[in-house]
């Protein structure tokens, strides 16, 4: 039976209860996962307290380029997302699916897996609905991968109101952020002034309120919940970014244009869109076997539109030129993907631009597909 | 903390091969025990096979719907997966996983006349509906079986073509590519043989299935004598990885050809089947 969750009213959490939050959830069982400074950039990774998490860095990022510096305020969270998405954890870039054994009795199956029990701090309103998303292939539709299901189910997640926009970001124009919505169990949003380094709490479900308990709080005060409204509005209007509205349309009506041609000169097929979209969901399978021939392993691996082999058949590759690979990848996340999930396939998270090695511009090349260029 | 995943979609159930038979040169056709429940399907529909160490991939069901109690696969040796089949014996197991996919319209096409054109391997996918029909024979008008092969020595079941071919009710017409001078039948393209068989353009269902170029003719041809959008099939071919809608490598357009598919009425695909390289 499930109860319907109200949620209670937000409450206020000092900036030294971080490492109490992290190390309780440790204390749980959950693996606990985080942005961490690595190879300089903001990385996911796993954490063990608060001392981990980059204090009063931010980044610069615009197409191609993201680059981190220090703040002006030693806040936790004004960073905005790097290259890691969560899908990592949830479907991760390589796993097993399951091993056969020759026996004497014929071959034998071994599909047992380890489902860890993640906690995830700090997903921002645009990683959420990527959750969201994935749920929507993995879980939701005819057939449910199991390894994901449980990893999805088991997930504790601490939510994050951004309160400074990346370079790049355009979620308020796909209409995900930057505040979050549902699909958390807490949402956090930091607090730097005179009145101290604090965070506003919200309680999104009854695992995230028993939870609470376990940190000191206090009541929320007007003031404290209009300071951390303002400064996630201030951070949706720092966006300059959109998509434009009719993006699905324009796609369809222009599949035979010549300006993805255009694109494929700049294009290097690399795949690192797909890679750290987080919403892509494509793989591939492939077989090992032990040296002595007798157990063969099949695994699941990220698999990118983005390669020739991706489209190929008996014959050859469907998709033979860069063009065609850059046009199924834009028209399925942007078009086809609303035929079938009913949403873009698109969170505006602004990590296929900053992270495309000649800054190609998801939402420029829309546009520019609009002007019939 | 370790959890079994028994229902997993991604894993294949274990079914030994009870039958092996060569076909023609490079193809072969295997039937696996699927035990005694039987292994129900629709016609039409596909199952992801697994060769030990080797891999896995997308081969239609090529038995009688009517006998689940064997499970039948026709297979050309075109490359790893379907080589290291071709090398298997019987006792030897393989991974099923299925069956997957829409179906040929066998049920809407009852009360109309029934046309199949396959070309090469394209017959196996289609023989279910063929065998579906010979079953269930009064429910339909004419029945017409058109097949295309490179050559006569690449055409497949020639046995049962020629046991149809027996029939009153059913009329078949087979030709090649090329031929030597002891073939004494028709040389030349599937799509010739449309014209000279007799059905009711309007009153028909169209069933193709063969390499993509001559669905693309066959198309053509059919439109010109008056057959609608609606009312031709073709089965659709891409790379699966899957099966099941999560891996994305069979995506054409807006379908997932694996789940959507592979059978589709050609009104729902004409405008991708127009524009290269989707
Ligand atoms: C729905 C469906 C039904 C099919 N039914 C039959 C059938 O009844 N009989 C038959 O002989 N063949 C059938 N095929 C084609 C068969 O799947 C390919 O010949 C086979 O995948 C080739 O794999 P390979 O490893 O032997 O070849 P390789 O050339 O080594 O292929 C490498 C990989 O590419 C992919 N691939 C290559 N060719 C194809 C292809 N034509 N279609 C899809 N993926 C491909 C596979 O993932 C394969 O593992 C069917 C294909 C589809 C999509
Ligand atoms: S397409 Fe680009 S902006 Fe949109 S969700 Fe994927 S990575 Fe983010
Ligand atoms: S768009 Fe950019 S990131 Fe994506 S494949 Fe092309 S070069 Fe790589
Ligand atoms: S084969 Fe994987 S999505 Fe269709």
């Amino acid at each position: 039976m499930t109860t319907k969750f109200t949620t209670p009213q937000s409450v206020i959490i000092g900036a030294d209860q971080l490492d109490r939050l992290i190390k309780a959830l440790s204390g749980l069982g959950y693996q606990v996962i985080g942005p961490k400074l690595e190879d300089d950039a903001v990385q996911l990774l796993p954490l063990t307290g608060a001392d981990e998490l980059p204090l009063g860095v931010v980044e610069e990022q615009a197409p191609g380029t993201y680059r981190l510096k220090p703040a002006k305020t030693p806040a936790y969270f004004d960073f905005t997302h790097g290259a890691h998405t969560w899908k990592q954890y949830l479907f991760p870039p390589k796993e097993k699916l399951w091993s056969a054994s020759k026996t004497p009795k014929g071959l034998v199956i071994d599909d047992s897996m380890d489902t860890p029990k993640y906690a995830f701090i700090g997903v921002r309103a645009c990683e959420l609905a990527a959750l969201g998303v994935q749920d929507q292939v993995f879980v939701d539709g005819e057939f449910a991968s199991t390894p994901y299901k449980e990893r999805r189910e088991r997930v504790f997640i601490v939510a994050l109101n951004c309160r400074r926009s990346g370079g790049t970001c355009f979620c308020v124009s796909q209409n995900t952020g930057p505040n979050v919505k549902d699909g958390y169990d807490l949402a956090l949003t930091e607090i730097t002034d005179k009145a101290g380094h604090r965070f506003v709490v919200e309680v999104g479900s009854s695992r995230g309120e028993e939870f609470l308990a376990k940190l000191e709080t206090s009541q929320a005060n007007d003031t404290d919940l209009k300071v951390a409204k303002k400064a996630v509005k201030k951070a949706a209007k720092s966006q300059d970014r959109t998509m434009p509205a009719n993006t699905a349309d324009i796609l369809l009506r222009n599949q035979e244009s010549t300006h993805w041609q255009d694109v494929a000169k700049r294009c290097l097929d690399c795949g690192n869109c797909t890679f750290v979209c987080p919403t892509c969901f494509c793989s591939t399978t492939t077989d090992e076997t032990n040296l002595d021939g007798d157990t063969a392993s099949r695994w699941r691996q990220w698999d990118s539109c983005f390669t020739l082999d991706f489209s190929y058949i008996h014959g050859g590759s469907i998709r033979r030129d860069g063009a065609e690979r850059y046009r199924q990848w834009i028209s399925h996340k942007l078009t086809h993907w609303h035929d079938q999930f009913g949403v873009s396939g698109c969170v505006g998270c602004g990590r296929c631009i900053t992270w495309c090695p000649v800054g190609i511009d998801i939402t420029e090349e829309v546009k520019a597909l609009a002007k019939g260029k | 903390m370790s959890a079994k995943a028994k229902t997993d979609p991604m894993v294949p159930e274990l079914m030994s091969i009870s039958v092996r038979r060569k076909e023609l040169a490079d193809t072969f056709t295997i039937e696996l025990d699927p035990g005694k429940a039987g292994f129900e399907f629709l016609p039409g529909q596909f199952n992801m096979l697994y060769a030990f160490g080797v891999g896995e991939v997308p081969i239609s069901i090529s038995g009688d719907p009517a006998e689940p109690e064997s499970l039948v696969h026709t297979i050309r040796d075109v490359g790893a997966v379907t080589n290291a089949l071709s090398k298997m014996k019987k006792g030897d197991q393989v991974g099923v996983r299925g069956p997957f996919g829409s179906c040929w319209p066998v049920g809407e096409a009852e009360g109309s006349d029934v046309v199949i054109v396959a070309g090469g391997i394209g017959l196996a996918p289609l023989r279910p509906a063929i065998d579906h029909i010979l079953t269930n024979r009064s429910k339909y008008g004419r029945f017409v079986i058109l097949y295309g092969a490179r050559s006569p020595e690449d055409i497949l079941y020639m046995n049962q073509l020629q046991k149809w071919r027996g029939r009153l009710d059913t009329y078949v017409d087979v030709t090649v590519d090329h031929a030597g001078r002891d073939w004494a039948g028709n040389v030349g393209v599937v799509t010739r043989l449309i014209g000279r068989a007799n059905f009711d353009p309007r009153h028909t269902k169209v069933m193709i299935c063969g390499p993509e170029i001559m669905m693309r003719f066959t198309i053509k041809e059919l439109n010109q004598i008056g057959v609608s959008k609606e009312d031709i099939y073709v089965s659709m071919e891409r790379n699966m990885k899957c099966a099941i809608g999560h891996c994305g490598h069979c995506q054409f357009g807006g379908h997932f050809v694996c789940k959507d598919g592979p059978v589709f009425s050609y009104a729902r695909i004409e405008s991708l089947l127009q524009v290269r390289g989707l």
